[in-house]
């Protein structure tokens, strides 16, 4: 018990720190949020969801949130447009309504039927969402892949304008 | 408190210091960060919840779905991310806003 809670504490200071810091320093903060979280899930029991949650979340954004810091070169920080005493008085209504909706039907959850095994679950019971997940990640490929290319494109028309700017180069030696 | 209590408060404050950084947070690759954090308490608050009544392997193949979804999210947020940076120059929101054409 007491370990959940050093756990569940050291996971909201990562959160914390991860807003606080510069860019590159706060993906490594959720880098460290996303390694606590997979032991959490690990210890309520939900192993396979934790191993993705640290290959990808620990992993794989961090290596894209540095790749982007590093593409966009910008670690400025730009003061707040909300205010801050009405941010955290926003943010404390917004918890206090989620606990107080939460916490009071927690008791009167109860084991309602048979758990099937993860593998079940996955392709048998939630095939929908399986097919929705493919389709999600191939438009996300070719959304990147669509940027990319515009990119590529911008460049080439880019250069393509700098060499009509350019001065002709006189023939030499003709008649 | 029981662990799920325990659970689900970690959840709330993790949504909640992530609803802070979306707040205060102009910085475009910051906000992208902030909704990583939301969506950690979210996808804690689901297991919590399947373990609650039983049905951890249900839970589990919901939150597959959440991280799928948020990592596609966050990848393209990116990929505009570093457009909008090589275009504007710029990655502050309030910047962005006044842009006109």
């Amino acid at each position: 018990m007491s370990l959940h809670v050093l756990l569940l504490l050291a996971g909201v200071f990562c959160a914390g720190m991860a807003v606080r810091a510069r860019p590159l320093t706060a993906a490594l903060w959720l880098a460290t949020l996303s390694a606590i979280i997979a032991i959490v899930l690990y210890r309520l029991g939900a192993h396979e969801v934790a191993v993705i949650e640290l290959s990808v979340g620990a992993g794989l954004i961090t290596v894209l949130l540095a790749f982007a810091i590093s593409m966009a070169e910008d670690e400025t920080m730009p003061t707040a447009l909300v205010p801050r005493p009405f941010a955290w008085l926003l943010v404390l209504v917004a918890g206090g309504a989620l606990l107080w909706l939460l916490l009071p039907a927690l008791p009167a959850a109860r084991q309602v039927a048979t758990d099937a095994p993860f593998i079940i679950q996955v392709w048998e019971n939630r095939l929908l969402d399986l097919v929705l997940q493919i389709v999600a990640l191939i438009a996300g490929v070719m959304g990147v892949l669509s940027l990319l290319g515009e990119t590529r494109t911008a460049d080439a028309t880019d250069r393509v304008d700098r060499a009509d700017d350019a001065p002709t180069p006189r023939m030499e030696g003709g008649r | 408190m029981t662990a799920i209590q325990i659970g689900i408060a970690g959840a709330v404050l993790l949504v909640a210091v992530g609803l802070y950084g979306l707040l205060v947070s102009r910085h475009l690759i910051k906000v992208v960060i902030a909704l990583q954090i939301m969506v950690k308490g979210a996808m804690l608050a689901i297991i919590v919840a399947g373990a609650a009544v039983g049905q951890t392997n249900l839970a589990q193949s919901i939150a597959l779905t959440v991280i799928v979804v948020d990592t596609i999210a966050a990848v393209l947020a990116l990929a505009l991310i570093v457009q909008i940076k090589r275009r504007t120059g710029t990655l502050d929101a309030a910047e962005l806003a006044q842009l006109r054409h």
